[in-house]
């Protein structure tokens, strides 16, 4: 298919001083730019957090470490979690989103474009404040302090007595500042979802991706804003001395975690929802059919998004909660395993009887089905209160957390850059090195969160500094941090094909994939202005239309 | 094959969306809701739970004509709105003069209310458990009447400045749900600080 882009013979070839284009990047409104800088940054900080997860790992290798002093490694767990979720799975969904969906709804931008900007520079700032923290916690002369809290912060942890100086406080502040950003962005897609699609694009034809990404954006609406509104409040005790979650004037250290996991459970649905979202588009185009039950997997996204909501307490089994709570919370979070076994079952719908073609983005898809549905298994184990009570804070549940936020969401990541990379770049990833990247990551990953799972049987707790020799826990704890280290070989490639394809890579056309939503009907990149003429879909796969002429799918709808 | 939408068939000629900035509005207004539901439920956890005085039953006095003021502005915002849309400038203008003036009452009705609790019964923020939650809940809606008015009088001043006109109707409507929003949470707060907190 020829580009529908208006390209000016010479003007493009012009070269621009260096300022000029980083004044560009800097002053954009642009959602593809924005896109590209939200993922940009989330990439940066994937490499920090790792660099923090291989520290953290080579503390554990063996009985007795002492590669890091305890304290160091308390602000390693604090800041790679916190890093992982708020600076590099939040804002590279977002990215992704920002990126796809007004061009998967035949839109021109998002609804707000400066709207959309401001809030890449408050989760951007966010980052910022969060490692900024390591220079200024302390005042000039505390190098060497950063958050030591955990990711769940909780109280009294986060007090004024034992949280001196201002780590605490950058924690907080980043949280609340990029939690602005992130509310901003949702509102953009929710507004760019409902209100900029192309015409005939009605919300039962538009893409799965879109529909995910609006559920996603209304989740994050409300769990979010929990999180801000804790945030506040725990300003108010730190700074003006108030007694939210202060026990000695009657406060509740419980109230922080109920609070902090009605934000943090839904919290691992917004980030896997758009992940399902990827899943959705890449599967059909290489299984070659369109996905399997598509207004079930809607209703079961939904779904997701309601149930979600009521199944926070699980991460308190162990709290003391009475046996009415207990019943509650394992019966929701079970039944949340419900659609997302549908949509599992539709995924693997969609392959059978497909002509499947095994390219990088599809078998980072395969990988992701096989462990996200061991990861809910898993989590079906866990969601047993008394089952809980024997493993939770134990590396079992470690183990669990991260075969879903890696097995799952960094798969379906991965699958998305190998998918979408040649729209965003214009280039295609390199075949090889992406099978490479592939192989080891997924061995590195097995290595690492298989085995971690019998430490944890076997009693092993989470966020321990180090441990004595003879539990049988040595060697299974030196091989998880080879897998640890086979995984960053992993990443390390994928990033060098992310620059050698840049500058090397076959060129990739408009639509490398034979896809059938609207982005791939654009040049590659996409123009400013994405289409020279707004589209107009009469079915779910515009472009099979396109394509095919005499046997629309506008036919059978 | 350079047009690109001509193979399509015609969409039809009805293509309607809804007003984005209606639909952002109504996603502020979600996430705000979630936000209050958060205080209030920390403040309603909370009472009786104070381990020092002074208690809710003895200092507070309940504002019923500052009520009044904040919820008659929502009936006045609605009219001037109306009024826009149907390109009556001046009664707008009035109107939204008034808006603001209730709402500016409202204000001065809870700063007078602090001054006395602080000064008078020296209940401050970190007084105790009831001084916490009721400072931040009543100031969290404060500032959301505050962000609202500065609004209001940016919207005053360009209307004065004969920069607002029936086109801006959709725009002063986006304004005029804030407001409703920020009057409606004051029913909630009322209901629980006065009422079921005391």
């Amino acid at each position: 298919m020829s580009s529908n882009a208006i390209t000016i013979r010479g003007v493009q070839m012009e070269e621009k001083p260096w300022v000029d284009t980083l004044h560009e990047w800097v002053t954009t409104v642009d959602h593809k730019r924005l896109g590209v800088l939200y993922i940009g940054y989330a990439l940066l900080f994937l490499v920090v957090a790792g660099i923090e997860a291989i520290v953290i790992r080579i503390q554990l290798m063996y009985p007795h470490n002492d590669f890091v002093s305890p304290q160091v490694f308390n602000r390693m767990f604090t800041m790679h979690g916190t890093t992982m979720v708020f600076f590099v799975g939040m804002p590279i969904l977002f990215g992704f989103a920002n990126y796809l969906v007004p061009l998967m709804v035949g839109a021109r931008d998002m609804a707000f474009p400066r709207l959309n900007a401001f809030s890449f520079w408050l989760s951007a700032l966010g980052g910022f404040l969060l490692y900024f923290s390591l220079v200024g916690a302390n005042g000039l002369y505390g190098a060497g302090n950063a958050p030591d809290v955990g990711w769940w912060a909780y109280a009294p942890l986060t007090a004024r007595a034992f949280s001196p100086g201002h780590s605490s406080d950058y924690w907080t502040l980043s949280l609340l500042v990029s939690g602005f950003g992130s509310i901003g962005t949702a509102i953009n897609i929710v507004a760019t979802v409902l209100c900029m699609r192309c015409p005939g694009m009605k919300l039962s034809r538009m893409p799965l991706l879109v529909w995910l990404n609006l559920v996603m954006s209304g989740m994050v609406l409300i769990t979010i804003t929990p999180l801000s509104a804790s945030q506040i409040m725990l300003l108010v005790d730190r700074y003006l001395g108030g007694h939210f979650f202060d026990a000695q004037a009657g406060g509740s250290a419980v109230l922080w975690m109920h609070f902090f996991w009605i934000f943090g459970h839904p919290e691992v649905y917004v980030l896997i929802i758009p992940c399902f979202a990827f899943m959705s588009e890449i599967i059909p185009v290489f299984s070659r059919k369109p996905i399997f039950g598509y207004p079930v997997m809607v209703a079961a996204t939904v779904c997701i998004g309601f149930v979600s909501m009521s199944v926070w307490a699980h991460h308190m089994f162990t709290v003391g909660m009475n046996s009415y709570a207990n019943s509650f919370f394992t019966i929701t979070t079970m039944a949340v395993g419900v659609p997302t076994g549908i949509k599992i079952f539709n995924w693997l719908g969609t392959m059978w009887g497909g002509k499947i073609q095994f390219k990088t983005p599809m078998i980072f898809c395969i990988g992701f089905l096989f462990q996200f549905l061991i990861a809910g298994l898993t989590g079906i184990m866990l969601a047993a209160a008394p089952f809980d009570w024997q493993l939770s804070l134990s590396y079992f549940v470690v183990a669990h957390f991260h075969y879903t936020l890696v097995g799952g969401v960094l798969f379906a990541l991965f699958a998305a850059f190998y998918y979408w990379y040649p729209k965003i770049t214009g280039k295609m990833l390199n075949e090889t090195l992406g099978k490479w990247h592939f192989w080891l990551f997924l061995i590195g990953f097995h290595l690492t969160f298989d085995l971690m799972h019998i430490p944890g049987l076997l009693g092993m707790p989470r966020r321990i500094y180090t441990y004595e020799p003879g539990r049988g826990w040595d060697t299974l704890n030196l091989l998880i941090t080879l897998g640890a280290f086979i995984q960053a070989i992993g990443t390390l490639l994928f990033v060098a094909n992310l620059i050698i394809s840049y500058f090397k890579g076959a060129k990739a056309g408009n639509d490398p994939w034979d896809a059938w939503t609207l982005e791939w009907s654009t040049s590659s990149p996409p123009p400013a202005y994405n289409f020279a003429s707004i589209p107009v879909v009469a079915s779910r796969r515009p472009l099979w239309d396109l394509k095919h002429p005499e046997d629309p799918d506008s036919r059978y709808e | 094959m350079s047009a690109f939408a001509n193979p399509f068939p015609q969409a039809s000629e009805t293509w309607k969306l809804p007003d984005r900035g209606r639909v952002a509005m109504a996603g502020l207004i979600i996430a705000e809701s979630a936000i209050f539901t958060i205080f209030i439920v920390a403040y309603l956890f909370y009472v009786g739970k104070s381990i020092t005085g002074p208690s809710p039953r003895e200092v507070l006095e309940t504002p019923i004509f500052y009520t009044i003021c904040l919820l008659s502005s929502s009936l006045t915002i609605h009219l001037a709105a109306k009024s826009l849309a149907r390109d009556r400038v001046g009664a707008f203008v009035g109107l939204w003069l008034l808006t603001i003036a209730l709402g500016g009452s409202f204000l001065y009705g809870t700063a007078q209310e602090w001054h006395r609790l602080i000064y008078q019964h020296r209940l401050t923020i970190s007084t105790n458990l009831f001084g916490t939650t009721y400072y931040s809940l009543v100031g969290l809606h404060g500032f959301h009447v505050t962000a609202g008015l500065v609004m209001l009088v940016i919207t005053a001043i360009l209307a004065l400045a004969g920069r607002v006109a029936a086109e801006q109707s959709h725009r002063v409507d986006v304004l005029a749900m804030y407001w409703h929003f920020v009057d409606a949470v004051w029913v909630v707060v009322f209901t629980v600080v006065y009422v079921l907190g005391r």
